[in-house]
């Protein structure tokens, strides 16, 4: 009954519980932060604009990325995700989400930032229906916890157009 | 002769007795823990919905030894999400982000593109030869949930078996003792 054994399995049994409590309330604590993020983007310059041999089109743009997002931050933040992906809608597909440059903010210090940059990746269309097209710019973001659920949400900036003419 | 072998067999029967109550104790053990794996299953929609991250590939975020909890539901995949799949040809499941994602108006369909946070390149060179994206037959499920360190008990297991063992006897002399 009072084996070694016996009160071993007690204590790790007790010891693994209240780590598990102690983790999801890290977790729900979460809950209480309301975050308050702004972001801005600008399109400097098309630098350049062409269609590719198999078809699609592809486009270079430089941005001007700032957002400050320190309000994202909570002792349970590991690190957060930031992504700034071009969304539009073709003929042939209802969503096309094209990401064009990406960062890890590890902390609160580095949450507030001013980036210049050209797209990262590349802005490639399933297709040719970029010229002309009206597209936004949306800055995603997700909020890895040093434990439990993660977050995501995102800030939705519309009035973006591509040049009729290739250059 | 006749109490001694009424002795004997009682005695019999007692230790049959043990063996059988503990048999039944490990079957409850591995069924409950058979129907919690295929409970959550359900809940989530997920043919696997506890994995262990393997690689370096997702730094700083995920690293080797930590367990993601995964949900697939009938959500549309969007750029940003950390998916788990698996590509033709690898049996190891891969857990990287989506960048790209285009989704067919016709038909529902999504071609999705990933890579690693880590990695400098997308996951093409990582895909079956020829094939330029994923789509949703090939995601087992999206992460929802991180623990941390919790998977280094599978990852020590699998590599050196010695010590499933002793951890399945520990089990066994646990189970024996009331």
């Amino acid at each position: 009954m009072h084996s070694f054994g016996y009160r071993a399995n007690a204590l790790i049994t007790l010891g693994v519980t209240v780590l598990a409590l102690m983790c999801a309330m890290a977790s729900l604590s979460d809950n209480l932060n309301s975050p308050t993020p702004s972001a801005q983007v600008q399109v400097l310059n098309v630098n350049w604009f062409q269609k590719q041999r198999n078809g699609n089109e592809e486009v270079s743009l430089t941005l001007n990325i700032s957002a400050d997002l320190q309000s994202m931050f909570t002792w349970n933040t590991k690190q957060v995700f930031v992504f700034l992906a071009a969304e539009y809608e073709t003929p042939k597909n209802s969503l096309n989400q094209v990401s064009l440059w990406d960062g890890i903010i590890p902390s609160k210090e580095h949450a507030k930032f001013l980036i210049h940059t050209t797209n990262k990746y590349r802005f490639i269309d399933q297709g040719s229906n970029l010229q002309g097209k009206e597209f936004n710019l949306t800055l995603h973001w997700h909020v890895m916890p040093k434990t439990g659920k993660m977050f995501a949400d995102k800030i939705v900036m519309t009035g973006y157009r591509l040049p009729e003419e290739y250059r | 002769m006749e109490w001694i072998r009424e002795s004997v067999d009682s005695i019999k029967s007692i230790q049959l007795r043990q063996t059988l109550s503990q048999a039944v104790n490990l079957g409850l053990i591995l069924t409950s823990a058979l129907i919690i794996w295929k409970g959550l299953i359900c809940i989530t929609g997920s043919e696997s919905p506890v994995v262990v991250v393997l690689s370096e590939s997702m730094e700083p975020g995920f690293q080797r030894g930590d367990i993601l909890f995964l949900h697939m539901g009938k959500d549309p995949l969007r750029a940003g999400e950390i998916i788990v799949f698996n590509v033709d040809g690898r049996d190891i499941p891969i857990v990287h982000r989506v960048i790209k994602v285009h989704e067919r108006q016709d038909t529902g369909e999504v071609y999705i593109l990933t890579k690693g946070d880590n990695n400098p390149e997308d996951d093409r060179v990582l895909y079956a030869q020829g094939q330029r994206w994923l789509q949703r037959h090939h995601v087992m499920g999206r992460a929802v949930g991180f623990l941390p360190y919790v998977g280094w008990m599978t990852i020590i297991m699998t590599g050196n078996p010695i010590i499933k063992y002793i951890i399945i006897g520990a089990l066994l002399v646990i189970t024996s003792k009331d």
